[in-house]
């Protein structure tokens, strides 16, 4: 388990998952890709396959019909993984909450390792976010 | 044509039909019609005024639910918004997407949420909503209530 | 001739939003589209209902990301004709600022991702990047990159500083001569005109039959733009120029969005430079029971808002009408009896906020094969290099 996590760490892979979000979490996202921002410096890379991820970033509220998809998505990527939320509509469904098609939060469904709160977060935000992330698990593995 | 004779021209040729014209203001004008003749006014509206078909939007309210249809003429800057008001007892009105193209989606979407049927209307799936949800709940009814038993509605905290 | 279902959907590995598509194919021929929405339905519609007038704006803005000035300018331009009352001179400019730089990055942004559908991935971080810069211009302005919260019924919430102006203009300026050198690199290639033109084609009895808007229609030939048919904002009182082009195809959807980025640069300069004093904000008091209806031209088409009102301070309903909803449809005049490899780039032709392209439904029938949505951009690339090769561009 440990060695697996150690690799994982080296240089993370990425696979983006939209819940029902207004868009902007997700561009946000996207746009840690692009030249300002640049993730690949860290190695992580946005993969289009879940079966090559390493970590999910998910966002949105829950929406009925796509909380079914990522349920069977999340079931699809290779364990150990790590879960990331990403803006306050995955938190908590910030203003969604009352709504007739957001029934659960999302860390009821899948389990979340990391919350980056913001509406949306800043790309430094996320980036930020996921170092931290790393550097915890790092830690981890190493006491053991 | 200017706007006046867009609006004498539709009173006169559609005398039956209207109930009434409420004239609101220099771009807004709203006229109710009779539930059975939206086909023709809808059609002499979007084929002969040029109109563009905007939406359509669906209301319940207390004694009737209500249709209204908008239809923008560009040329004199005018939004025409049919009314057509519907019993509670029959929720059915004739479609319009025999006509045109652009009120097919839009009559899949009230058929959902609100329950009215579309007569004609050739494909009438779900649009929006999951396909596990429960039949005869219409979320935007004003009677709606919450159907799932396992719903969360605090935070947590 | 053998049938061939692929399923495009819901999650896509580049794109934002969930949506479904269920192409049918015989042969490399497309002759059937079946769209799925409805991965995204939060129910604002009924959560507007619940919410005061004034707090419904932060909520509309959260229907849509990229659309976060759109949807607030339509519904407070339908509370306004609720009442009705007119917004303030610089309220008015201010709001067509901000829709405006909204635009400008909304078509960078499609036209990043368009360059990525088709292999050129120069295009995508160009694109991006300068959008980067807009980006950079509204957060002077309102606080924050995107989700500004500037609008209220009434007028808008914060004021421009005179002395963020020359920042501004000067930002944007620097902006003009990279988006000139993009607009070659993307109009006059030789690759990118053998992949787009005549591919999709709109005709323009389809963009009437359909009721098509915004630039999908003006490539199709349809004259329309809100902003010169019934003027709001401060759309009448500056110069700029409607794009309209005739063919109705992918390539002619790229130039009048390209194009227009450089009419909304114009249109906020102007405004910028000429931006009258006074009042920011109406303040209105209370919303007398009556219906109000807003519409606005959004990047993507018009915007329309209906709200009704019973004179408490909640709305009765409020429905909202995006450009895409009218769009979508379109695809069955555009896909249909064109290749697969061209169908990614159609599909992304309208701007639909949409995505997808993971597979997700396992159809296990005998004879049905499966592509998934990485396989299809691939044969979309793969063609662009095949294109690139016998044209002898490298
Ligand atoms: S957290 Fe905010 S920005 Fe992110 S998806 Fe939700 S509403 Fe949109």
């Amino acid at each position: 388990m440990s060695i697996k996590l150690k690799a994982l760490l080296k240089s993370p892979w990425v696979f983006h998952l939209s819940t029902g979000s207004c868009n902007n979490c997700d561009i946000e996202i996207l746009d840690c890709l692009t030249p300002r921002f640049d993730i690949e410096r860290f190695g992580m890379l946005l993969v289009g396959s879940i079966k090559h991820a390493d970590v999910l970033l998910i966002t949105g509220s829950g929406n009925r019909k796509s909380m079914e998809r990522a349920k069977r998505l999340y079931e699809q990527i290779p364990k150990p993984c790590l879960v990331v939320a990403v803006g306050e509509c995955a938190l908590s469904r910030g203003m969604f909450i009352h709504s007739y098609n957001c029934p659960v939060p999302i860390d009821k469904v899948i389990p979340v390792d990391v919350y980056i709160p913001g509406c949306p977060p800043k790309p430094e935000a996320i980036i930020a976010g996921v170092v931290k992330l790393i550097e915890k698990v790092r830690k981890s593995t190493e006491k053991k | 044509m200017t706007r006046e004779e867009v609006l004498d021209d539709l009173r006169k040729k559609f005398k039956d039909d209207i109930i009434e014209v409420f004239d609101k203001s220099p771009k807004r004008v709203y006229v109710e019609i009779r539930p059975d003749s939206i086909v023709q006014v809808a059609s002499y509206i979007f084929k002969d005024l040029k109109a563009r078909f905007n939406t359509a939007s669906g209301v319940d309210l207390r004694y009737h639910m209500e249709i209204l249809y908008h239809f923008l003429i560009e040329d004199i800057n005018l939004l025409i918004s049919l009314r057509v008001k519907l019993q509670k007892q029959k929720l059915e009105i004739d479609s319009l997407s025999p006509i045109f193209e652009g009120s097919s989606w839009i009559e899949r979407e009230i058929h959902e949420i609100l329950g009215i049927n579309f007569r004609g209307h050739k494909d009438l799936r779900k649009l929006l909503l999951p396909d596990d949800w429960p039949e005869g709940v219409y979320p935007l009814r004003r009677d709606y209530k919450e159907w799932d038993k396992n719903v969360i509605r605090d935070r947590g905290v | 001739m053998e049938k061939t279902i692929i399923p495009i959907g819901p999650y896509h590995p580049l794109q934002e939003e969930p949506e479904f598509f269920l192409l049918t194919v015989e042969g490399e021929k497309v002759v059937d589209i079946d769209v799925h929405i409805g991965y995204n339905h939060r129910g604002i519609e009924k959560l507007s209902e619940t919410k005061t007038f004034d707090q419904s704006t932060f909520l509309i803005e959260r229907i849509c990301g990229i659309c976060s000035t759109s949807h607030p300018f339509a519904y407070t331009r339908a509370v306004e004709d609720i009442i009705p009352i007119e917004v303030p001179e610089r309220a008015k400019y201010i709001r067509t600022i901000i829709a405006e730089g909204e635009r400008i990055h909304s078509h960078l942004l499609w036209l990043g991702l368009a360059g990525h559908f088709l292999g050129y991935n120069t295009v995508y971080m160009w694109a991006w990047k300068l959008r980067e810069e807009i980006l950079d211009v509204m957060e002077i302005l309102t606080g924050n990159r995107n989700n500004y919260a500037m609008f209220k019924p009434g007028g808008v919430r914060r004021d421009i500083k005179s002395e963020d102006i020359p920042v501004v203009i000067k930002k944007i300026d620097s902006i003009v001569s990279t988006l000139e050198m993009l607009k070659k690199a993307v109009i006059d290639d030789p690759v990118l005109h053998a992949r787009t033109k005549g591919i999709g084609i709109l005709s323009k009895e389809d963009a009437i039959n359909y009721c098509a808007l915004g630039p999908t229609a003006r490539a199709s030939g349809v004259a329309r733009d809100l902003r010169k048919d019934s003027p709001y904002g401060a759309y009448d009182k500056v110069e700029w120029d409607m794009i309209v082009t005739h063919n109705g195809d992918v390539f002619d959807k790229v130039v009048v969005r390209v194009l227009e980025t450089f009419e909304s640069i114009k249109i906020i300069k102007n405004c910028l430079l000429n931006l009258p004093g006074g009042e920011i904000d109406a303040n209105i008091k209370d919303i007398p029971p009556g219906e109000g209806i807003g519409f606005i031209e959004a990047p993507r088409g018009e915007c329309f808002h209906y709200v009704k009102s019973d004179g408490t301070n909640r709305p009765v309903r409020h429905k909202v009408r995006a450009p895409t909803f009218m769009n979508l449809p379109t695809y069955k005049a555009t896909v249909i009896g064109e290749d697969i490899s061209d169908a990614t780039i159609i599909l992304a032709a309208i701007d639909p906020c949409y995505c997808c392209t993971e597979r997700m439904t396992v159809c296990n029938t005998k004879r049905k094969k499966i592509y998934n949505g990485k396989d299809l951009i691939k044969l979309s690339r793969e063609k662009t290099e095949i294109l690139r090769n016998k044209m002898g561009v490298k």
